[in-house]
């Protein structure tokens, strides 16, 4: 019956996503406000009957009802209640409805409070999603309906990947889709603008905040990504550049262009087509983020989800609206006013540079990730791009644009000179000297790029830090008054750069002076590695709720004290996967994976990862920074409501 | 020319589009192998038990002949098994390599379900596989009566495997003097 339910409200969403597609359109051509109002009626009960079909979905999943043939596939009774309802996202299907529940929620978020806006742009807008979100629930009822029924009833279901039963994993997707999805509002701003042929200050005071509240769920879905696969994977890796992840960070990479590009908009006027253009293929990165990839396009090692077919009308979606969009932007963006101008060496000179390198950087990774498939229609050869690609183009591209960002915010709006900004920034330089200095002595010429990381990671912090420094020292006449009114987005942008600068420290560790040794241990064994005693103690079979495992228990004796660790390798019904024991402390990480048994012992793989937590705390803290920013007032005025603020605390998690 | 600039994302997005399109057609699963149009590398592998004989690359000349990694952990070996005992019945000659496991394990399986194998060697240490390149079990190895590697099957040969690709590709192979 539920179902029949969710069936049936798929289905009115998808023809009120019909009308929302096109009558807005229409009320806006006509000046009639009567269809703009249908617009955003329409949105509203579209993001209402989603929401209705998601539930259903979710309750069906609860109850076990494995009549439905996707709650067959992916939960079975011993699975426990967070996984089974994370299962409503855990498989294609599901996560379709996820994507779509989102989009809809954020055209009635527009439709709802978006009020203060030209009613013409609202209902353009309105309508660019109700077309987006028509071709999806299409998408959704004739290729990847989630309500099918089964018969007969299996008394089981199959399980869900026991790879994605993580707490990790349960907030991943919906986080990256709320960056994704989010995405989408700025797409459809842009292409509203297209076709109204003009961009004027309330465009840019909405674009920015929406482009805020997207990036803010997808850095932190990539850095709680990232960390999953560390400790889930039991690889000891954090980045392993498979299409999967590069595929979330291309839309990242122009997002934060785009971040910056918007701001500049909004405060200068400048750069109007350019933000246009970079909105278009934020989202269109996106969409082939989050579909193409799964597709079997590439392979990749989470690809969860595969299916040929499906990948061809996803293409079609691609084609429809990144190429519309960009017809459009061919036709209407030349007639757009341009902006003030600016000199060279300004904060707007800054932004375009910061972009230029961020756009640059996507496409390498947009290069790396597609060329496989390109070479092989071309020359017939089966290629794989892997790390060294990375390493030879993407950090060389990388390492000026983190020395950039300390300077950027640093320079005045219109014109500066060079040295004066220079001058500025003459204490950050003087710390991060030193650091590199005492790196220097310290470890000497041979260890030259961790000497160079370490000073950047603290180059970049405290550049951070001098932002609000310099703002305080300016006025410490009354410094208590000039904190209290330092604006709330000042902060988010010193907590967003400093962010940057942890996780350059993180990957520098990680990188420079990571060890690793695999050997076979027998119990009561114990061995010398990095700096600490790592003994057997006992290997174990442990049944847990719907798997077994074998356990092995270690206790490590080193300059921290001495601590035990516990290290599995769990068997599902259906795979393994593998539970790293890891001892997290701020200066590194001991990684402890055990494997299968041989001669009577068990195969254990130990990596020590010097400072790597840093990397997923830079990452949260960039994403706690947009928070904050987010949180200022002169943002939020008049897009009450709208911060995605209960997904994630990031604070201070590991 | 300035027109021309704002032109260039969409006329770039043509081919990738383009690209994306043919890609879709293509199976990023399927793995060429590197010895096809080479002779098999050299191995010489101890049989499963005492009665039985071993497995060497110079028993796999003279005419075409299949052969197909397995081994006894192999779920998917006995998904593919019943279609090898066809084959044999049908005159196929195969050969099995039994990759990381137990002589006596590999034996025990077939005995219990049937040996379609003319020749069995056992590949403990799986250092044969690592020559052959194999991935995976099971996989199997299409070789002409000159000893070189002429096609390789990555996972079982099913029924519609063996009447579209392998079963003609032996017929040929037979029909080369």
């Amino acid at each position: 019956m539920l179902a029949e339910v969710g069936q049936f409200a798929l289905i009115l969403a998808f023809v009120i996503s019909l009308v929302q597609a096109a009558v807005p359109l229409v009320g806006a051509h006509r000046g009639d406000p009567v269809l703009m109002a249908l617009g955003r009626a329409a949105a509203l009960l579209q993001a209402g009957f989603v929401a209705t079909a998601f539930v259903c979905l979710a309750a069906s999943y609860v109850a076990c009802d494995f009549s439905v043939a996707l709650v067959a596939q992916h939960s079975n009774t011993a699975q426990p209640l967070p996984y089974r309802i994370a299962a409503t996202w855990g498989s294609h299907e599901g996560s379709m409805l996820l994507w779509v529940l989102i989009l809809s929620v954020y055209g009635g978020a527009v439709a709802r409070f978006g009020g203060t806006l030209r009613e013409s742009l609202q209902a353009r807008v309105l309508g660019v999603q109700g077309l987006i979100g028509a071709m999806f629930l299409g998408f959704i009822l004739f290729t990847s309906n989630p309500f099918l029924r089964l018969t007969p009833v299996p008394l089981e279901g199959t399980e869900l990947n026991p790879l994605l039963q993580d707490p990790g994993l349960v907030s991943h997707p919906p986080l990256l889709y709320l960056g994704y999805v989010g995405f989408s509002v700025a797409f459809a701003f842009a292409v509203a603008a297209l076709i109204e042929g003009r961009v004027d200050a309330a465009w840019a005071r909405w674009v920015r905040p929406w482009v805020l509240a997207a990036w803010i769920p997808l850095t932190a879905g990539i850095t709680l990504g990232s960390l999953w696969a560390y400790y889930e994977l039991g690889w000891g890796g954090w980045w392993f550049w498979d299409p999967v992840e590069n595929a979330s960070l291309m839309p990242w990479l122009l997002g934060t262009a785009l971040l910056h590009s918007a701001l500049v908009l909004e405060r200068r006027g400048a750069l109007v087509s350019w933000t246009i253009l970079l909105a278009i293929l934020t989202f269109s990165l996106s969409l082939i983020g989050t579909f193409l990839v799964r597709s079997g396009i590439l392979t990749s090692v989470h690809s969860f989800a595969v299916d040929p077919e499906r990948g061809v009308y996803i293409l079609g979606i691609i084609a429809a609206t990144t190429g519309a969009a960009l017809a459009l932007y061919a036709w209407r963006a030349p007639a757009l006013k341009t902006g003030a101008l600016f000199a060279p060496v300004s904060r707007e000179g800054g932004v375009t540079l910061n972009n230029l390198v961020l756009v640059v950087l996507a496409a390498t990774v947009f290069f790396g990730t597609f060329s496989p498939v390109f070479i092989e229609i071309l020359r017939g050869d089966k290629i794989s791009v892997g790390p060294p690609y990375y390493a030879r183009t993407f950090a060389p591209l990388a390492v000026p644009l983190l020395l950039l960002v300390v300077l950027g915010p640093m320079a005045n709006w219109k014109r500066d000179r060079l040295d004066a900004i220079f001058r500025r920034v003459r204490i950050p330089a003087a710390i991060a000297g030193a650091v590199l200095l005492i790196a220097l002595i310290a470890g000497g010429w041979r260890t030259l790029v961790a000497v160079a990381g370490l000073g950047l990671a603290a180059w970049l912090v405290a550049g951070a830090a001098a932002i609000p420094a310099r703002r305080w020292w300016a006025g410490r006449a009354n410094l208590g008054r000039s904190i209290r009114t330092t604006p709330t987005a000042v902060f988010g942008l010193a907590l967003a750069h400093a962010g940057l600068g942890l996780l350059t420290l993180g990957v520098t560790g990680v990188t420079a002076w990571h060890q690793d040794t695999v050997l076979n241990m027998q119990p009561g064994q114990s061995v010398a590695f990095a700096g600490r005693t790592v003994a057997l103690q006992s290997v174990e079979m442990v049944q847990g709720p719907n798997y077994q495992a074998r356990q092995a228990r270690f206790e490590v004796k080193g300059a921290g004290g001495t601590y035990s660790l516990i290290g599995a390798r769990r068997a599902y019904a259906t795979s393994q996967t593998t539970e790293a024991a890891i001892h997290v402390t701020p200066l590194g990480n001991l990684y402890i994976s055990v494997g299968d048994e041989a001669d009577g012992g068990v195969v254990v793989r130990m990596w020590s990862h010097p400072l790597i937590m840093w990397i997923w705390c830079g990452g949260f803290l960039m994403a706690f920074g947009g928070l904050v920013s987010l949180s200022d007032r002169r943002l939020r005025l008049g897009v009450a409501a709208r911060a995605p603020a209960p997904v994630m605390v990031p604070a201070a998690a590991e | 020319m300035r027109r021309l600039l704002f032109l260039a994302p969409v006329l770039l997005l043509v081919p990738v589009l383009a690209g994306f399109g043919v890609g879709l057609r293509h199976d990023p699963s399927i793995l060429p192998s590197q010895l096809i149009g080479k002779p098999l590398p050299a191995f010489s592998l101890p049989p499963l038990s005492p009665d039985r004989t071993g497995l060497a690359t110079a028993d796999l000349a003279g005419e075409p002949v299949l052969l197909n990694v397995f081994a006894s952990w192999c779920v998917a070996c006995r998904v593919e098994h019943p279609t090898l005992m066809r084959l044999k019945d049908q005159g196929v000659k195969i050969a099995g390599l039994d990759w990381k496991d137990e002589a006596a394990d590999g034996a025990g399986w077939l005995g219990q379900n049937g040996d379609p194998y003319a020749l069995t060697g056992n590949d403990r240490t799986g250092r044969a596989g690592i020559d052959l390149g194999v991935s995976g079990v099971p996989e199997t190895f299409v070789i002409d009566r000159r000893g070189q590697v002429r096609y390789r099957q990555v996972g079982p040969i099913t029924p519609e495997v063996w009447a579209q690709t392998i079963g003609p590709l032996m017929a040929k192979l037979r029909a080369e003097s």
